[in-house]
C-alpha cells in the first residue's frame, strides 16, 4: 500500500469528483433537465478508483449501465460526460449515447453497456488484443451481481482462462440486481464460481479503497506477467436507486441514511488518511471545493451547450455505406 | 485464373487476406480442431473443412480454437475488433446466433452511432446458412433477414465461388461489422476464381441475364436456380434478367428498380421464410419506387412459413425450385 501523497490525493480527488458528479446528475435530473434512463453510481467509488489507478493507456475497460464513474475513474473528460448525458453535441459521444452508452475509445473505456452482462465478451477481446499485439495491457471488466449471473460472464471466465487472457473481473456487488436482492439471487458464491473455473479470486471490502487498490494491483501484475485472469468480489453498496425514479422500498426504512453515516468510502478514505498522518482534512477540504466548482462549470456549460443538428440523426451509423 | 470451388475460394481469401495484414485472425469452434486432444491437430478445419490448412502456416496464436461458447467468442471478436484486430470469427450455423444475437446486435452495430462516430468495429462473421442438407430445423434457415434488419451491419450472400472470394476479401478489409453468408449446398460448386487477391464493392448487383420481359431477383443458392428457370424461359420464348444484389446491406436497389422499369414484371426468389424476408421487402421497395412501371403484381417465390423439415420428401417440398419459379414467372406473364 505504498501510495504517495500525490497519488492519495489523486484519488480522493477522483473519489470526490464521481461523488460530486452523481449527486449533482441526481438532483438535475429530479428538476426534470435530463432524459432518459440514469443509475447512478455514488457509494461505489472507491472499487472504479481503486481498480483504475492500477491501469494506464495501453488498459480497457468495459462497464456496465452504472457507468459513470468508471467513466470517471479511466480518464473520460467529465465536461463531456455531462454534455452527454444532458444529450448536447458536445457531449463525448455527440449526444447519440446518452449515461447508458458513455464510451471513450481514445482512453480505453470502451463503453458502458445497457445489457446486463455485454461487457466480459468484449473484455476477452480486448484482451486478446493486447495479447496478440503484445502490448502489454489488460483488460477489466466490470460487472454487477445481476451481471454475475448472465451467461456471458461465465462463457467469458471459461475463454479467459482457455487462451490464459490478461482479464480481469470485478463483481462490483452491491447487494441488489434492480430490485432483487443478490443475497437471494446469487447462487453459492462468487469467489467459487471464480474458483470453478481455476481463476485466481478475493473478495475485498468495497469502501475500502486501500483494499481493493492492493487486489487491483496483484491481479494487474498477474495479467501483465502472462498469469492469465483473476477476479476481485467486492461487497459495496449503492446510494441511488437502480435508476433514477425507483423510490427503493426494496431496501430497509433507514438502510440508506446508515450506509451514508457509517459505512462510506469517502469518509473511510479520509478517517484513514487523516488518522495516520498521510494527509490534512484542509486538503481534503480544499479538493471538495475545487471539485465542486468543476461539476458546476460542467452542469451549466452542459446546459447552455447546443442541441445535436437533426441532420447527425443519419450519420455515425457505418465507416462506409 | 483456375477453377476452385467455394470452399477453396474462402479458404484462399482467408489465407491471402492473414499473410497481407498480421491483425487478421480467424477464430471459432473447431476452425483448426483436434485441440488438447491426442490425435491429428488441424483435424477439421471447420465442420466443412474451410479454414483447413490455416492453423499450420498461422499457428494456434493466429487461428483460434475456442469452446463451444458463442456469446464468449463472438463478442471477444467484437471487443477483438473495436481494439484494434481484424478478426474473422467462424459461426459454424447462423440458426446458433440465437445463443450470441446479443453481441452481434447490440454491441457491434451500435458501438459506432452510440459512441459518436468514434468506434471502428472491422469484424466479420462467416456463418453457414441453408436447406438441402436433410440438417432439419436447427440447422438449415437463412437468417439473413434478421441481421439486414439492424443498421450498423453490413450482410453479404454470396452466390459463386468467384464472389465469395471477392466479397469476403472486401469483407475483412472494410472497417464495418459484416455478416458472411455461406450456403452449405454451394462449398463444392466449382467456379473460374483468379488466384491472387480481388475485392467487390458491397452494394453492387451482378446482373446474370438480361431480358425484357422479366426480372427475376435471386440471393446465394438461389441464383443458381433462377438462372436454370430463366434458360428454360428462354426455351419458351420469354427473356429474363436475372439479379443477384450479392450483398443485402447495403442493397443496390437501383439496379433492381432500373430493371423493373424495363421489364415491368418482377419475381423474387428468397429462400428465407416470406414474412419480413427480402423478397418481401424488395417487393416493398419496388411498389413504393416502382408502382408505375408495374405491369402484373410481383410474386414472391419462398419457402412456406414453417420450420425447415427433416425427411427429404418434406425438406424437396419446402425449398424453391426452377419449376416454382417458372410457374411464378407464367403468372406474372398471363
Amino acid at each position: 500500500m505504498q501510495l504517495n501523497r500525490e497519488q492519495l490525493l489523486a484519488a480522493y480527488r477522483m473519489m470526490r469528483t464521481i461523488r460530486t458528479f452523481e449527486d449533482r446528475v441526481h438532483t438535475e435530473f429530479s428538476a426534470g433537465g435530463i432524459p432518459g434512463f440514469v443509475h447512478l453510481y455514488a457509494g461505489e467509488e472507491a472499487s472504479a478508483v481503486g481498480i483504475c489507478m492500477n491501469l494506464d493507456d495501453r488498459d480497457k475497460i468495459a462497464s456496465t449501465h452504472r457507468g459513470h464513474g468508471h467513466c470517471i475513474a479511466k480518464g473520460c473528460d467529465v465536461d463531456g460526460m455531462m454534455a452527454e448525458i444532458f444529450g448536447r453535441e458536445s457531449g463525448l459521444c455527440g449526444g447519440k449515447g446518452g449515461s447508458m452508452h458513455i464510451a471513450d475509445l481514445g482512453r480505453g473505456m470502451m463503453g458502458a453497456n445497457g445489457i446486463v452482462g455485454g461487457g466480459p465478451p468484449l473484455i476477452c477481446g480486448a484482451a486478446l488484443t493486447a495479447k496478440t499485439l503484445k502490448t502489454g495491457g489488460v483488460a477489466v471488466a466490470f460487472i454487477g451481481d445481476g451481471a454475475s449471473n448472465q451467461g456471458t460472464t461465465m462463457e467469458s471466465y471459461n475463454l479467459a482462462k482457455a487462451w490464459n487472457l490478461p482479464a480481469i473481473f470485478v463483481v462490483e456487488d452491491n447487494g441488489y440486481a434492480e430490485s432483487t436482492a443478490s443475497n437471494w439471487s446469487v447462487s453459492g458464491s462468487q469467489l467459487k464460481r471464480a474458483e470453478g473455473f481455476a481463476i485466481p479470486a478475493v473478495q475485498v471490502d468495497g469502501l475500502d479503497f486501500f483494499a481493493i487498490n492492493e487486489a487491483a494491483r496483484d491481479a494487474v501484475e498477474r495479467a501483465r506477467g502472462g498469469g492469465g485472469p483473476s477476479l476481485i468480489h467486492a461487497r459495496l453498496n449503492r446510494y441511488h436507486g437502480h435508476f433514477e425514479g425507483d423510490a427503493q422500498t426494496y431496501r430497509a426504512p433507514d438502510e440508506i441514511e446508515r450506509l451514508r453515516r457509517d459505512h462510506d468510502p469517502l469518509l473511510v478514505f479520509r478517517q484513514r488518511v487523516t488518522q495516520a498522518g498521510l494527509l490534512e482534512g484542509g486538503q481534503l477540504d480544499a479538493i471538495d471545493a475545487d471539485v465542486a466548482d468543476q461539476i458546476e462549470h460542467a452542469v451549466v456549460a452542459a446546459k447552455g451547450a447546443a442541441m445535436p443538428p437533426l441532420a447527425n440523426l443519419l450519420t455515425d451509423v457505418y465507416v462506409t455505406y | 485464373m483456375s477453377k476452385k470451388s467455394f470452399r477453396q475460394a474462402v479458404n484462399e481469401a482467408l489465407a491471402q487476406e492473414m499473410r497481407r495484414d498480421p491483425r487478421v485472425i480467424v477464430m471459432g469452434e473447431d476452425v483448426a480442431g483436434g485441440l488438447g486432444a491426442p490425435g491429428e491437430d488441424d483435424a477439421w478445419g471447420g465442420p466443412m473443412g474451410v479454414t483447413k490448412g490455416l492453423m499450420p502456416e498461422f499457428g494456434r496464436e493466429r487461428v483460434l480454437d475456442t469452446p463451444i461458447t458463442e456469446s464468449g467468442f463472438i463478442g471477444a471478436a467484437i471487443g477483438a475488433a473495436a481494439t484494434g484486430l481484424r478478426p474473422v470469427a467462424d459461426l459454424m450455423f447462423v440458426d446458433f446466433m440465437g445463443v450470441c444475437f446479443d453481441q452481434i446486435f447490440n454491441q457491434a452495430a451500435k458501438f459506432r452511432y452510440m459512441f459518436g462516430g468514434k468506434a471502428v468495429t472491422p469484424v466479420v462473421i462467416r456463418t453457414m446458412y441453408g436447406g438441402g442438407f436433410r440438417a432439419a430445423s436447427q440447422h438449415s434457415q437463412c437468417l439473413y433477414p434478421l441481421f439486414t434488419h439492424i443498421p450498423g451491419l453490413k450482410v453479404v450472400i454470396p452466390s459463386s465461388a468467384y464472389d465469395a472470394k471477392g466479397l469476403l476479401i472486401q469483407a475483412i478489409r472494410d472497417d464495418d461489422p459484416v455478416i458472411f453468408f455461406e450456403h452449405k449446398m454451394l462449398y463444392d460448386d466449382i467456379d473460374e476464381v483468379p488466384d491472387e487477391a480481388y475485392t467487390i464493392p458491397f452494394g453492387e448487383a451482378n446482373v446474370l441475364r438480361e431480358g425484357g420481359d422479366l426480372t427475376l431477383v435471386a440471393l446465394g443458392r438461389m441464383v443458381k436456380l433462377a438462372r436454370e428457370a430463366a434458360e428454360s424461359l428462354a426455351r419458351q420464348g420469354i427473356s429474363c434478367t436475372v439479379i443477384d444484389p450479392r450483398t443485402t446491406s447495403p442493397m443496390d436497389t437501383d439496379t433492381i428498380l432500373e430493371s423493373v422499369a424495363d421489364t415491368g414484371r418482377l419475381v423474387i426468389v428468397d429462400e428465407a421464410h416470406p414474412r419480413c424476408g427480402m423478397a418481401a421487402d424488395i417487393s416493398a421497395i419496388v411498389a413504393q419506387e416502382a408502382f408505375g412501371a408495374l405491369k402484373a403484381p410481383i410474386r414472391m417465390v419462398t419457402p412456406p412459413h414453417t420450420p425447415v423439415p427433416f425427411s427429404p420428401a418434406l425438406e424437396d417440398a419446402y425449398l424453391p425450385t426452377p419449376a416454382r419459379i417458372i410457374e411464378a414467372a407464367r403468372r406474372v406473364m398471363a
